[in-house]
């Protein structure tokens, strides 16, 4: 069904950010409308989900241009489902950085850069052409470049050089799939691709375009060989950045590879074992990596790694049923990370301290709102009935019935570590006694903060944590969702339907 | 022709690829710029090198009859380009900056651990 209305989370966003320029220096302003567009991109989010969950796929193509000569911008559940996390957590983190970010970092253009970055996300899920998608990518990269300098610190311009180097060799490495890709099908479009792929001759070389569509998500995604630029960048800007980051920019990888694996190229036997051999291996070595660090927000780093593993474990067996489990771990995922980053924030807010050893007596002082960031952690860990409970059950018992054992050994390892990594942080920040640390006077801490400060930097833990609590508590629901998604993945004739029939019906010459 | 593409491809591949592995910060943004037009030609030389024929229909057809060049590859290259050109730039102002900061350009000296914020 051919509808224009879906490019509107892209351009409510691009709106957004090209108004906010206009106010550049009136702060004020850009925090009422970046709160205000936020909440209007929720819910077109929620009735553009509404519309494609319970009726059918939307498309659009673009300039009326027919579906494989033109750019296709295609609503399935799974992309909007997408859009409705991201904007979720947008609008959580635009009101979390309304107080935690530095009047000057405002007024350096960080509302519209927020906007430019979740505009590319929306547009990555929307796209249905590849080097489409590798535009958006670049949007989002460009965005989160601004975003990682600004401030200009030394340890950030540190990290931004590791960020930006390999995030640049992602994209070219991706790109020389594209043109591999284009040379040898000569398409663009996913849908298209889908059915010129196995006519091809040459399989070889197709492999080969795989492996570096797997190499180039890989270094976005930070799966295991590849990952070592995340945990020495993400840690560097603002809590509030960090954790748009963390929530948003990683998961995005992970949804191309989706895509890219379920459309395009169907992995066989050897692309599976390799894709569940390096989930295996992320899960353990981003797990190692949390259990050194001192530092609060590396190790929350190191858990990104280390959960990315679950869902690339699950891409790996590509069953129905593991796509489900990775896909549900995906949608736990995105609002979990967000959150925990928004609660390091708050801690760091609190302590002034980003290392553990020197931070504590946290449930002594605010004992409500340590039970608030318990939501994220324990939904983290997966004790059941939080939310990423039942994502991890459903993958290890479809590595049991894939006979996938290592990769069984790898998720209960991961789970382990996670839960151990979170019992030590709880016991040193929540309950060890705290020396009285000298304060520093750069810093604003959650004490000195009005009532209405503090309100802005809790509500959105609290608006995050109740949809936490809704993905464990209803995972009835999200399991339908996701089943749905992984349905529509394993069986993609709707989606090539909708988008190349759609074209044979929509001819106006 | 696409032999001498071809090798001018991978040269500029490779050149790019150890240049990006030298510790200094220029070589670096200069590996990049060279990757990043080396992706550029493979993109060209992919697509189908046809000469002296563009894609335009004669005023008297209505489609176009012979082979023809395929102008997607060349849409794409100048997206390409386009997108690395804002990319370089921004790679010449961060190693600018870098250097400021840290008053060196060997990328072994960035491995500041010190816990500063605000």
């Amino acid at each position: 069904m051919t509808n224009n209305l879906i490019i509107l989370p892209v351009m409510l966003q691009f709106t957004l950010a090209i108004v906010l320029l206009f106010f550049c220096k009136r702060i004020a302003a850009q925090k009422i409308i970046s709160i205000a567009g936020s909440i209007v991109a929720v819910v077109i989010a929620v009735g553009l989900f509404r519309q494609v969950y319970e009726k059918s796929i939307l498309t659009m193509q673009a300039g009326n241009w027919k579906a494989p000569f033109g750019i296709t911008f295609v609503a399935d559940t799974f992309s909007t489902t997408m859009i409705l996390l991201a904007s979720l957590s947008a609008l959580a983190v635009a009101v979390f950085s309304t107080v935690s970010i530095k009047r000057a970092r405002m007024k350096f253009g960080y509302f519209p850069s927020f906007h430019f970055l979740i505009m590319g996300l929306n547009g990555a899920f929307l796209t249905g052409d590849i080097f489409n998608l590798y535009v958006w990518f670049e949007v989002i990269i460009i965005s989160s470049f601004v975003f990682i300098t600004l401030g200009g610190k030394k340890v950030q311009i540190e990290g931004a050089v590791k960020y930006f180097t390999l995030n640049f060799l992602a994209s070219m490495i991706f790109l020389t799939a594209i043109a591999v890709l284009y040379g040898l099908a000569g398409s663009l479009n996913m849908a298209d691709l889908s059915g010129k792929i196995q006519t091809i001759k040459n399989q070889g070389v197709v492999q080969v375009i795989a492996i570096l569509f797997l190499v180039g998500f890989g270094i976005k995604s930070a799966i295991f060989p590849l990952y070592f630029w995340l945990p020495d960048s993400y840690h560097t800007p603002q809590a509030a950045i960090s954790s748009i980051f963390a929530g948003l920019l990683t998961k995005v990888g992970i949804y191309a590879l989706l895509r890219v694996f379920s459309l395009v190229f169907i992995p066989d036997d050897f692309m599976k074992t390799l894709v569940v051999i390096l989930g295996g291996l992320t899960l353990f070595s981003g797990g190692l990596g949390a259990l050194v660090q001192t530092n609060m927000r590396k190790m929350f780093s190191y858990m990104i790694v280390c959960h990315i593993g679950y869902m690339i474990g699950g891409i790996g067996m590509f069953t129905a049923a593991a796509l489900s489990g990775a896909v549900f771990y995906l949608i736990h995922d995105i609002i979990v990370k967000t959150n925990l980053f928004l609660a390091g924030g708050l801690i760091y807010k609190i302590n002034g301290e980003v290392n553990m050893k020197r931070m504590g007596s946290m449930y002594e002082q605010y004992p409500a709102l340590s039970l608030l960031v318990a939501v994220p952690l324990f939904s983290l860990i997966g004790v059941p009935p939080l939310s990423g409970f039942w994502p991890k059950i459903n993958l290890m018992s479809e590595s049991f019935v894939t006979g996938n054992y290592y990769l069984l050994g790898c998720i209960i390892f991961g789970s382990f570590i996670t839960l151990f990594v979170i019992t030590r942080f709880w016991s040193e920040v929540f309950w060890k006694k705290r020396e009285a640390l000298a304060r520093k006077p750069y810093i604003r801490y959650f004490d000195q903060m009005s009532r209405s400060q503090k309100t802005f930097l809790i509500t959105p833990i609290v608006f995050l944590s109740i949809i936490s609590l809704y993905i464990g508590l209803g995972a009835e629901n999200i399991f339908r969702l996701s089943n749905h998604i992984a349905a529509e993945l394993v069986d993609t004739s709707t989606y090539i339907d909708a988008v190349l029939g759609a074209a044979t019906t929509n001819v106006t010459p | 022709m696409e032999i001498i593409l071809a090798i001018i491809v991978g040269l500029l591949y490779a050149s790019g690829i150890y240049l990006m592995l030298r510790r200094s910060l220029v070589k670096l943004v200069v590996g990049l710029v060279l990757l990043g037009n080396g992706v550029n030609l493979l993109i060209f030389l992919l697509g189908g090198l046809v000469r002296g024929k563009p894609p335009i229909i004669p005023a008297m057809d209505r489609v176009l009859g012979e082979i023809y060049a395929d102008p997607v590859p060349q849409a794409l290259i100048l997206t390409a380009i386009v997108i690395s050109f804002g990319m370089q730039s921004f790679a010449i102002v961060l190693i600018k900056r870098t250097y400021i900061v840290l008053g060196t350009d060997d990328m072994d000296e960035i491995h500041t651990t010190e816990e500063e914020d605000d």
